[in-house]
């Protein structure tokens, strides 16, 4: 038995906007990072259903995964980095008492 | 020696750029040796120069290299070489570097002893530009050059008041002039094709006489703005406000000379064009005697030597407008040497007194300030035309040319005015040097200045005895050979006979003679006491202690006009332009503070916004996937 395509991309859809809302609504910035990884996962998921769908005649999702992967690593380091030197410049991981962009 | 001729200006424009960038942190008392001896240097050459052109060297053009060259508009940065040039090198260098030495010693005491020698070495360079060039453009550039630095020397005490409005005034005034000088100039280029002296005066004949009468009103206008003719003539009492040196090397020997130079320059011009030299002629003679009523009752003692100037300057412009500009550069010579020693010994006089102007204060010097005082009296004795000091031969010559000339108001004109400069320079001589001391104080501390002072004293009493023999047998004398080819195109100049000469030299000096003993009578002998003639004769004793009202009638007449002129633009300039640019400013700034709301700094708002994008997006496309849109 097959799990029809229409399934992994609802799993898909509902993944990324459960992470959407995390980024959204969340203030502690380390747990928007985990919801920023949420959405980047949705979109992996629907890469490899893609993939696995299309079999031989093109397997450039499955590739574009592997990417994925590697910028969200990046995306991880440089993000915790950030939280980690606005943590040290005063103390707070909260994402709404920080405003000196505020025009 | 000739093809060098550039060093001679290149020299002093080098003591300035070194005096300019070095002088106030480290050279400081050394910029007055390093300026004098650079214009020193500059003198020896120019003597070369000159004993080379006096050797028979023809006219010679050193070209320097081409500064303009746009199709057929050529100019080049060029020196023209001849008689008249050389002349005029000599007496510029020769008198700026006594002024120089002797500034050493004026200027001793003062803090901006640099600055002065920083400008000082600049305006001779660009007089020896304006002397040098080869055609009127760069003549022009000179021309502009010391104006500035007569601008800049006259408020050279700007800490005060008067001087910086003096050099604010004198500077307007040349102004005017410049725009006659500018006006001439692009016509002349117009008309003939050129600016090179040379070439223009070789194709006088292209132009009509209208034209040509266009184009000598015109650098007339230049000259009377520069050489202080009427009705530009109020610049240079005032421009008295700066240090004594700068009034007798810029504002007596040199740069106001520059109007006569330019004339006569420009003889093939001015000789081609009918009506423009009578007009000459007129200013010169009305501002002669215009002039030398006012200095009649100066108390400044240096007031007394800048109506004189202006006064002295006026004949130089009657002889250029009677046909005798070999008289006027020879006045102008013998001028620049006992006018400068006159202003020099004011200064020496002021610097004893301990900067008093005011000769009712003075009197008695005599006994303190020897040196001085009998260096002045040559002078004074030259400026009186009294035989056989230097200004008796060039003076006479004016006047009697105008008499040749057939001009018997002129003449008239001349030999009244002559008696006039001898009154006022006489009663100058005994308010400061005889009499009893009115100042006590001031008469106590009163000293003799030092050598570096009273050495260019001599030398230029010296030059005011010898000067005029330049000018011997008259008529016929040397510097009738030298310059008179150049400037006298048509024909040797007429030789007239010696009893004619001396008949008319008789009666100047006897003229002259005459204005020296009621000056006697009056400020000696008291008889008639000077009050009770100022008394008797109150309008016209008003009218010259006022200088004819001329001042007042500019500031109510000009002054004001613009002034009012200037507030209509002003007031333009404030709510027009800037009110448009304002409005725009504010439409903006508005703008942006509305704007300014959108960026919270909430990173959360921005994600939201980006999130409602994308939602959007999808709408728009599942619309167009459904084919609601299309």
């Amino acid at each position: 038995m097959t799990i029809p395509l229409a399934a992994f991309i609802a799993v898909s859809a509902l993944l990324f906007f459960v992470g959407a809302a995390g980024v959204l609504v969340r203030r502690n910035a380390v747990v928007i990072l985990m919801c920023v990884e949420l959405m980047l996962n949705a979109a992996n998921l629907a890469l490899v259903a893609f993939s696995r769908r299309l079999g031989l005649i093109d397997e450039r999702g499955s590739v574009f995964v592997v990417f994925v992967f590697v910028v969200a690593a990046a995306e991880v380091a440089v993000g915790l980095a950030i939280v980690l030197a606005m943590y040290r410049n005063r103390p707070t991981v909260d994402l709404d008492e920080v405003q000196q962009m505020r025009g | 020696m000739v093809n060098l001729v550039w060093a001679i200006p290149a020299l002093p424009l080098a003591a300035f750029f070194v005096n300019g960038l070095f002088g106030r942190r480290w050279l400081k008392q050394a910029t007055g040796p390093i300026a004098a001896g650079a214009v020193g240097a500059s003198a020896l050459m120019a003597t070369a120069v000159f004993l080379e052109v006096l050797g028979g060297r023809a006219q010679t053009t050193v070209v320097l290299y081409q500064w303009i060259g746009v199709g057929d508009f050529r100019i080049d940065i060029a020196a023209l070489v001849d008689p008249l040039s050389a002349v005029m090198l000599l007496v510029v260098t020769v008198v700026s570097f006594l002024v120089h030495v002797y500034s050493i010693g004026y200027m001793s005491h003062d803090h901006g002893f640099h600055r002065f020698f920083t400008w000082l070495p600049l305006f001779v360079f660009a007089m020896l530009i304006l002397v040098l060039a080869d055609n009127y453009l760069l003549m022009f550039v000179g021309w502009e050059g010391v104006g500035v630095c007569s601008y800049l020397l006259i408020g050279y005490w700007f800490e005060r008041h008067e001087p910086s409005v003096a050099a604010k005034k004198a500077f307007v005034m040349n102004r005017i002039g410049d725009w006659g000088f500018t006006i001439g100039m692009v016509t002349t280029f117009l008309v003939f094709g050129s600016m090179n002296f040379v070439d223009v005066f070789h194709r006088v004949g292209m132009a009509s006489q209208a034209v040509l009468t266009v184009i000598c009103l015109a650098f007339f206008l230049g000259a009377c703005g520069k050489s202080a003719q009427l009705p530009l003539s109020s610049w240079l009492p005032d421009a008295m406000e700066g240090p004594t040196p700068v009034s007798a090397l810029i504002h007596a020997a040199t740069m106001v000379t520059a109007g006569v130079y330019l004339v006569a320059r420009s003889t093939p011009l001015f000789e081609a064009a009918g009506p423009a030299l009578p007009i000459v002629a007129a200013v010169g003679a009305l501002t002669a005697i215009f002039a030398a009523t006012i200095a009649l009752v100066q108390n400044d003692i240096k007031r007394v030597m800048a109506y004189s100037t202006v006064s002295q300057l006026g004949y130089m412009f009657l002889a250029l407008g009677v046909g005798a500009p070999v008289a006027a550069m020879f006045h102008l010579a013998t001028h620049a040497f006992f006018k400068a020693l006159l202003f020099l010994g004011s200064g020496s006089v002021i610097h004893g007194m301990q900067n008093e102007q005011d000769m009712r204060k003075m009197g008695g010097l005599r006994r303190k300030m020897p040196v001085t005082y009998w260096t002045m009296l040559v002078a004074g004795g030259a400026l009186a035309a009294m035989p056989p000091l230097a200004g008796f031969w060039s003076k006479d010559e004016i006047v009697g040319a105008a008499f040749l000339h057939g001009d018997t108001l002129l003449w008239g004109v001349g030999v009244f005015t002559g008696a006039l400069t001898a009154f006022y320079v006489t009663r100058a001589m005994v308010l400061t040097f005889h009499g009893e001391p009115r100042d006590q104080h001031l008469y106590d501390h009163a000293h003799e200045s030092p050598a570096v002072m009273t050495l260019p004293l001599i030398v230029l009493a010296v030059g005011s005895v010898l000067a005029g023999f330049v000018g011997f047998p008259p008529e016929a004398g040397f510097i009738h050979g030298f310059i008179g080819p150049v400037v006298q195109l048509h024909g040797a100049a007429h030789h007239p006979e010696y009893t004619v000469i001396a008949a008319l030299a008789a009666v100047s000096v006897a003229a002259g003679l005459i204005g020296i003993g009621i000056g006697l009578a009056m400020y000696r002998g008291r008889r008639p006491d000077p009050a009770a003639v100022a008394r008797l004769t109150r309008p016209v004793y008003r009218l010259l202690v006022n200088k004819y009202f001329i001042d007042e009638l500019y500031d109510r007449r000009f002054v004001a006009f613009f002034t009012g002129f200037g507030g209509v633009m002003s007031a333009f300039d404030v709510h027009i332009i800037d009110g448009f640019v304002n409005r725009l400013g504010w439409v903006v700034s508005a703008a942006g503070g509305g704007l300014r709301r959108a960026q919270t700094g909430v990173v959360g708002n921005y994600a939201l916004s980006v999130v409602v994008g994308l939602l959007a997006l999808m709408a728009l496309y599942g619309g167009y996937a459904v084919g609601v849109l299309r």
